[in-house]
């Protein structure tokens, strides 16, 4: 009975796989693409060597975007950017979640929800207001004009998954952190934030997957080249040496490659993380 | 233990900058869409007759409208069902699961931008992958200029949308089916069912919390998308590939008109809080209790 059975069995079980692997192959083919085409001459991409490995490999591509295009300062104004927004946004966060669920005052509820209601905003919503606003305040096409709105931004989601997180920490620690004498400082620097680190860090991957690839408010916000982000940067690159294929591909990858990095040592943290930020909302 | 000060030193900040950036300006922009105003000039009140134009003396915003259904279309008929099944092929535990995982995730941390800009590579009429690949199985005459085509111009966005999120669902879906306790799997195994009854009567009804989370993330995502149409097309040839966010940000800060921009900027806003209203009163039913 069992020789009857396993045949069909093995049959269904290989068609899996072959439908499995068939959608890997369109899903990375198309960035299989880029990466060659990267790495190729104009006159390969549209004329001799079209579909193939490039037969030269062409790094200047890169160094071209990199130095001649200005990448590089995109690339490093992304990083501040990100940085920045993932540290005070972590930081603001854990505080403010610390406070709505382990202190004890009237506003709590009402707070979490004025934050649990922010998830749900489109950012065409506050687009001109925002603008209106920086404007006023004189810090349009400064970084502030990115770091605030970007903080801002991501405080919301990182408050909902840190709230989360805090209600499973027992309290015992706590109370014996203050039964030592420690100030409120102390017990949530020194005692409580260790123990968060898991969901500070899924938030920081969070946080760091909104800003980084952000265009909207980067595109409006700020003007300047040398203050523009990756994402607008490559845009703009794009539509200047549109028929430079080999030079934009390796702009596109530059900008792709910390993403898929911190992707490929932390896949599990990153899957997750999208996952929770999903269902919480 | 601690002063009812401290609260305030943890919170106050983040409340404010939030309030500032995030809350005020949603109010903003409804009082804004009351008006006309260019940004320079005076505000001259108007009511809701930036609506009224919206809705009937605009037909590129109706076309943007439409195409963001299409794309909401594509996404609940397309997307989410292939989501579903691959999910359910790598739940129900295949040979090199993770690696399969991994793959199908990695074109949705990669940012629009660069996604839109590769597909307008893969589009290109005369060196794009698309038309390569025609011309190469003998099928030159179904080569054409996709993305100058008003027919074609809004699927060329659809496309990469379709192809970069499906990972995401693919994800959400999986991460659901395994939360799904075995023990209702072993019970209908004794009970006789097959994998058809099981899954319809097991499966989906204990997904239902995710599957309401996947369709009001589908169709919000769907109603606001802006990145991959403006790098693609940015609502061209001809508005035939707008959707409600491009026209609106043209309006902004192409045309000027601010008034009737954040009167767009209401219409996405609201579109999104009833579609999500909408979805949460189709699942008041009680959900599948895991007693």
């Amino acid at each position: 009975m069992n020789h009857v059975r396993t045949k069909p069995r093995k049959i269904r079980t290989v068609l899996k796989l072959a439908l499995l692997f068939l959608v890997a192959a369109v899903q990375l083919y198309p960035l299989l693409w880029l990466l060659l085409f990267s790495f190729k001459s104009n006159n390969d991409i549209f004329g001799s060597n079209i579909a193939g490995l490039p037969v030269v490999w062409h790094w200047e591509n890169y160094s071209n975007a990199l130095f001649g295009g200005g990448i590089l300062i995109y690339f490093r104004n992304s990083v501040v950017y990100t940085a920045i927004t993932i540290v005070a946004a972590g930081v603001l966060s854990a505080m403010s979640s610390y406070a709505i669920s382990r202190l004890q005052w009237k506003l709590r509820g009402g707070t979490y929800i004025l934050f649990t209601l922010g998830i749900m905003i489109p950012l065409q919503a506050v687009l001109l207001p925002l603008y209106l606003l920086l404007d006023n305040l004189k810090i349009l096409n400064t970084g502030l004009a990115l770091l605030i709105p970007y903080i801002a931004f991501a405080v919301p989601m990182s408050i909902i998954i840190l709230c989360g997180f805090y209600g499973s920490v027992p309290k015992d620690i706590e109370e014996a952190a203050y039964l030592d004498g420690c100030n409120i400082y102390q017990v949530f620097f020194r005692v409580v934030l260790p123990i968060v680190r898991p969901a500070v860090a899924t938030v920081s991957i969070f946080t760091f997957l909104g800003t980084w690839n952000e265009l909207m408010f980067a595109n409006t916000f700020v003007n300047d080249s040398s203050l523009r982000t990756l994402t607008v940067g490559i845009m703009s690159f794009a539509g200047e040496y549109s028929t430079n294929w080999g030079a934009i591909g390796a702009g596109m990858v530059i900008a792709t490659l910390p993403t898929i990095v911190i992707y490929f040592f932390l896949s599990d943290q990153v899957q997750s993380s999208i996952v929770a930020g999903a269902v919480k909302g | 233990m601690y002063k009812k000060r401290s609260v305030l030193v943890f919170v106050l900040p983040t409340v404010l900058i939030y309030t500032c950036i995030v809350v005020l300006p949603i109010f903003a922009s409804f009082y804004i869409s009351l008006f006309n105003w260019d940004g320079v000039g005076s505000m001259v009140f108007c009511g809701l007759s930036n609506f009224q134009k919206m809705f009937s003396n605009d037909p590129n915003f109706h076309t943007a409208i439409r195409n963001s259904f299409v794309l909401a279309g594509a996404s609940l008929i397309i997307q989410l069902p292939i989501a579903f099944i691959l999910a359910l092929v790598l739940a129900n535990g295949v040979k090199f699961e993770k690696f399969f995982r991994t793959v199908y995730f990695i074109p949705v941390i990669i940012s629009s931008m660069v996604i839109g800009q590769l597909w307008l590579k893969i589009f290109n009429a005369d060196y794009g992958l698309l038309n390569m690949v025609l011309k190469a199985v003998g099928l030159e005459n179904l080569a054409q200029p996709w993305l100058a085509q008003t027919s074609t111009s809004f699927g060329c966005t659809v496309v990469p949308a379709v192809w970069q999120y499906v990972g995401q669902y693919i994800l959400i879906f999986y991460a659901g089916m395994k939360g799904i306790p075995e023990d209702y799997y072993e019970a209908a195994r004794i009970d006789g069912a097959n994998s058809r009854q099981t899954m319809v009567s097991i499966t989906i009804p204990l997904m239902t919390p995710v599957i309401k989370a996947c369709l009001i993330l589908s169709l919000t995502g769907s109603f606001k998308s802006f990145d991959l149409v403006y790098v693609m097309t940015n609502g061209g040839p001809l508005h035939s590939s707008d959707v409600p966010s491009t026209a609106m940000y043209a309006n902004l800060f192409g045309s000027h008109l601010y008034g009737y921009g954040s009167a767009q900027a209401v219409f996405i806003v609201l579109e999104c809080l009833i579609a999500t209203l909408l979805l949460q009163l189709v699942y008041k039913k009680p959900e599948a209790e895991l007693t």
